[in-house]
């Protein structure tokens, strides 16, 4: 279980490429208004039992970026991680 | 630079409404200026009063905060002290239509060189869900509980024939359109339009049944179509999205400029 202040991250690598990905959410910019669940195309967003967005199926992320640019509350970042650097 | 570095961090999370469109605007509009690779300190953002003005405060660039659709008019003074910047004018559709709109369709028709981002979410969501110019007719609100009976504005239209030389409209669901929409806006020498099609689930939603955010999302989604698209000669009830007018007209600040210089060349004579 995970506060509902806290920020999550977690790392995803797209298959196809060799650059990760970091998707780090703000929780407690968060809302909850649900629109990066909805829109996901790869559900890799959920909302937890406090409302907010989740991280589980980091995996699945295809780094498309729809829910770093249309969450109201920027609370979602997608930061690359190049390859060769930490 | 971080996305998060254009946000003022002490304010946030921001006063907006689960879901509100507002928010996504101010998420777009801080890529296009960071694609751009505009300073924060070349930006000076103008506001009036309302939901869509309250950008002001989050965004960190120069901020004035004033007078509820005198935006515009302070715009052009501080315009025409320092030509040199960039000036975004976000607005509500209330605050650029309704006590604003005289200022609006002059600032269009002098072609100053801004950009005016009205956020169209068809409510004056601030003080309780009044109807706007925007609602349209047939359409719920706090102070028409049976059914608006005014007819709405096309904002694009009245940009267009007002004489802004910039005009688009697109949506926060094609927030990938705006990025580009914005950058190009802002680019522009003149007076550009750019209307957001943007949801308030709180009250416009609300009272006409129109779901959540994402709900309302989708219908932007559905509702809308590039323009020319085919999809609009089928469905004439689409509401096309695009750049409608992009041209080159004589600039106010330029055009005042060349007057000052005249005049001085007169004097020296």
């Amino acid at each position: 279980m995970t506060i509902s202040g806290e920020s999550l991250k977690a790392t995803s690598q797209k298959k196809s490429s060799k650059n990760k990905i970091f998707i780090e959410i703000r929780r407690d910019w968060c809302k909850g208004c649900g629109i990066c669940v909805a829109f996901c195309p790869k559900k890799v967003l959920e909302l937890d039992e406090h409302e907010k967005s989740s991280i589980s199926n980091p995996e699945a992320c295809t780094q498309c970026g729809f829910c770093e640019l249309h969450c109201p509350d920027m609370a979602i970042e997608l930061i690359l991680i190049q390859e060769g650097t930490k | 630079m971080a996305v998060r570095d254009y946000i003022r961090e002490r304010f946030m999370p921001h006063i907006w409404c689960p879901g509100c469109g507002h928010g996504i605007v101010m998420n777009t509009l801080i890529r296009a200026v960071e694609n751009l690779g505009l300073r924060k300190n070349d930006i000076i953002m103008v506001s009036g009063i309302g939901c869509s003005a309250r950008i002001t405060g989050y965004l960190d660039f120069h901020t004035l905060h004033t007078l509820h659709g005198r935006a515009l008019a302070f715009a052009t003074g501080v315009k025409l002290g320092r030509p040199d910047l960039h000036i975004i004018v976000p607005m509500g559709d209330g605050d650029a239509t309704a006590i604003g709109g005289n200022h609006f369709i002059h600032a269009a028709r002098r072609n100053i060189d801004m950009t005016a981002i009205i956020m169209n979410n068809r409510i004056y969501g601030m003080t309780g869900g009044q109807y706007s110019p925007l609602s349209g007719y047939g359409r719920m609100a706090t102070t028409a509980p049976y059914g608006n009976i005014d007819q709405a504005f096309d904002i694009v239209e009245l940009a267009w024939s007002a004489g802004a030389t910039f005009v688009a409209r697109t949506t926060t669901y094609h927030a990938h359109d705006m990025v580009t929409i914005l950058e190009k806006a802002i680019v522009h020498k003149g007076f550009s339009v750019v209307e957001v099609l943007s949801q308030c689930p709180t009250y416009y939603g609300r009272k006409n049944k129109l779901g959540d955010a994402v709900e309302m999302m989708k219908s932007y989604q559905k509702g809308t179509t590039p323009i020319g698209s085919n999809a609009k000669k089928q469905n004439p009830d689409l509401v096309e999205r695009g750049i409608f007018v992009q041209e080159e007209k004589p600039e106010y600040c330029t055009e005042y400029e060349k007057i000052i210089q005249k005049v001085k060349g007169e004097k020296q004579r």
